[in-house]
């Protein structure tokens, strides 16, 4: 399938590319907060949020302290929640890659997305948006709901994988999300009015963020990348195959078991918070395995950092440059899909 | 110190099948298809377990030792290897390791030396920075036997693991397995197609027909025109070979 890589990239330079990516993530952060609606001066924004978290007290009215807000209360919330997703993502790529034997494979392939985007329309048709809680946390119920059903569908415990195979958990994902896509165009028959903000909930977006919901996703990413790292190698394994896995000593079913959990978990949390952005977690292992190789415990920290700059900067074209603020994950769609069109056609030249 | 007892039918695929393997010995399984031979070394990795009846490795059953520990004992050359990640061949080969090196450890001194080993004793050392999905079938299939190899397990396993490699890489790699087992007294039971490959390295041989072992004991002695004939319903010439040294079995185009 997608076998050929550049030669002239050498590998296991993993720790310079680590603190690269760092930096770039870093830089663009920066970048990211001084552009936007009101102009802020790149050199000013160190100080002040740094001033910020000193408690530093500024007159009210002075330029000084609009920026401040504008910066702290508004801009690094959206700009860290952003990151964050894109991160988390791209671990759920990763993982979901390695998992099911395929480097096509995406965070959303067991239906999660599906069913995170059922869980929203029923808080939306209900009219449960008034209180902010209510749709993410229905997304994720939904996602959640979702994921055991299909693990539940293609659990056998007789095989040695307990049939957490590819083609099963590719098929009972695809079943579940068909039934679900249909239950969700049902909602969107009957909401009348309210189908508009059920579209704009789908099409996902990161404004108005705040700070919970970047600890929240912050949280988890932190968690479900320390028990990716940690079963990195038995991924490895894992992705070879059932039974050569097996027979080299990894616990297929349990290790199986854990990183599904992991990856649909990560996604699930992004898909409540921020709706449904597609591409990312297919695309940015694809190419960093380029860099990196296949390995899983280079693979996983360049991915996570990577994918964060990456939805960071489509979160700012779209904030910030573009005249209007387009949907984030109409953006990415745009952006990736030809992207991977190109990636797809030239490796298999 | 390694002898599996006894295991009964699982879902009709082995039907109060009864086998000992010991140490320093060479076992071929031989069988139509679907007989059941993938099952039975299944059941011996622990992969699966029997619905009556155990499986013990040395004293105690399979089901109840932990994956890794198994895998420092058992090795096994499986029938596919497809490969979907553009691996290098070291780093697969390296994946034979796994049961030796601890968690968030490096690869030690020793671990290098016995891939090292490995790719020589394969002959795959040509090419080991090339990527595992731009090889051959035979290459590939060389590579996962390397890695089974420097998984350095008393046991190791066989199924059908020269489907794909041509004759010289076949008869260099059984000659091998046949060393170790004589040097190392290692155990080595191999699912194989060819019959005459099979009496020319093993010591024994156990016949499986419908989930059942139809013929088990010394090649010399189970290797007749008979078990041929009822095993997989063919006629045949059954004699010694003086050019191979063994007994070979014959068949007439019809």
């Amino acid at each position: 399938m997608f076998s050929r890589i550049p030669d002239a990239i050498p590998r296991g330079k993993t720790g310079f590319l680590v603190v690269l990516f760092s930096l770039l993530l870093l830089g663009s952060i920066l970048v990211s907060l001084s552009m936007g609606y009101m102009k802020i001066p790149l050199q000013n924004i160190p100080a002040i949020v740094l001033g910020k978290i000193m408690g530093a007290v500024h007159d009210p009215s002075s330029m000084t302290a609009t920026h401040e807000t504008v910066l702290v209360d508004i801009r690094l919330p959206r700009i860290l929640t952003c990151a964050a997703v894109g991160a988390a993502l791209a671990v759920s790529g990763v993982l979901f890659q390695g998992i099911l034997l395929n480097p096509l494979a995406d965070p959303y392939t067991l239906g999660v997305s599906a069913g995170a985007a059922f869980g929203a329309s029923i808080a939306i048709v209900l009219n449960l948006s008034a209180t902010l809680v209510s749709i993410p946390g229905f997304a994720f119920a939904g996602a959640c709901i979702t994921l055991f059903f299909v693990l539940f569908l293609s659990y056998s415990p007789g095989s040695p994988g307990g049939g957490l195979s590819s083609s099963n958990l590719v098929l009972s994902g695809i079943i579940v999300a068909a039934i679900l896509s249909a239950g969700l165009s049902f909602l969107k028959f009957i909401a009348d009015e309210q189908v508009s903000v059920i579209i704009f909930w789908l099409m996902g977006s990161f404004a108005s963020k705040t700070w919970p919901q970047f600890l929240l996703v912050a949280g988890v990413l932190l968690w479900g990348f320390l028990v990716a790292v940690f079963y990195a190698r038995d991924l490895n394994l894992v992705s070879m195959g059932d039974r050569s896995a097996a027979s080299l000593g990894v616990d297929v079913k349990k290790v199986t078991l854990i990183l599904l959990v992991t990856g649909s978990m990560l996604a699930a949390v992004c898909v409540s918070i921020s709706g449904i952005i597609g591409f990312v977690g297919l695309l940015v292992p694809h190419m960093m395995r380029f860099l990196t190789g296949p390995d899983n415990r280079k693979l996983l920290p360049i991915s996570m950092l990577s994918g964060a700059v990456l939805l960071l900067w489509a979160d700012t074209i779209t904030r910030a440059v573009l005249p209007h603020e387009i949907p984030i994950g109409v953006l990415t769609a745009l952006i990736g899909g030809p992207v991977f069109c190109w990636i797809f056609k030239k490796s298999r030249m | 110190m390694d002898h599996i007892d006894f295991f009964h039918g699982d879902t009709q695929v082995l039907h109060n099948v009864t086998c000992r393997f010991s140490p320093g010995r060479f076992y071929a399984v031989l069988g139509p298809n679907g007989s059941g031979k993938t099952t039975l070394l299944d059941l011996i990795c622990g992969f699966r377990t029997p619905e009556k009846g155990r499986v013990l490795l040395g004293n105690d059953p399979v089901a109840t030792l932990a994956r890794r520990r198994v895998a420092q004992t058992i090795s096994l050359v499986s029938q596919s290897y497809e490969i979907n990640f553009p691996f290098l061949v070291k780093e697969v080969v390296m994946m034979g390791r796994h049961p030796h090196i601890d968690r968030f450890s490096r690869p030690t001194h020793a671990d290098r030396y016995a891939v090292q080993q490995a790719m020589e004793m394969t002959g795959i050392t040509h090419l080991e920075n090339r990527y595992i999905t731009e090889l051959s079938g035979g290459e590939k299939q060389r590579c996962v036997f390397a890695r089974a190899l420097c998984q350095d397990a008393p046991v190791l396993l066989l199924d059908e693991a020269f489907s794909s490699m041509d004759i010289h890489h076949s008869f260099h790699l059984l000659g091998l397995v046949k060393n170790a087992v004589h040097k190392d007294k290692k155990t080595v039971i191999a699912v194989l197609h060819d019959i005459n490959l099979a009496a020319g390295f093993s010591h024994e041989m156990v016949f499986l027909k419908n989930g059942q072992i139809a013929a088990m004991g010394g090649t010399d002695a189970v290797l007749t025109q008979e078990t041929i004939q009822t095993v997989f319903n063919m006629k045949s010439k059954v004699e010694y070979n003086a050019y191979v040294q063994a007994i070979q079995a014959y068949f007439k185009p019809e």
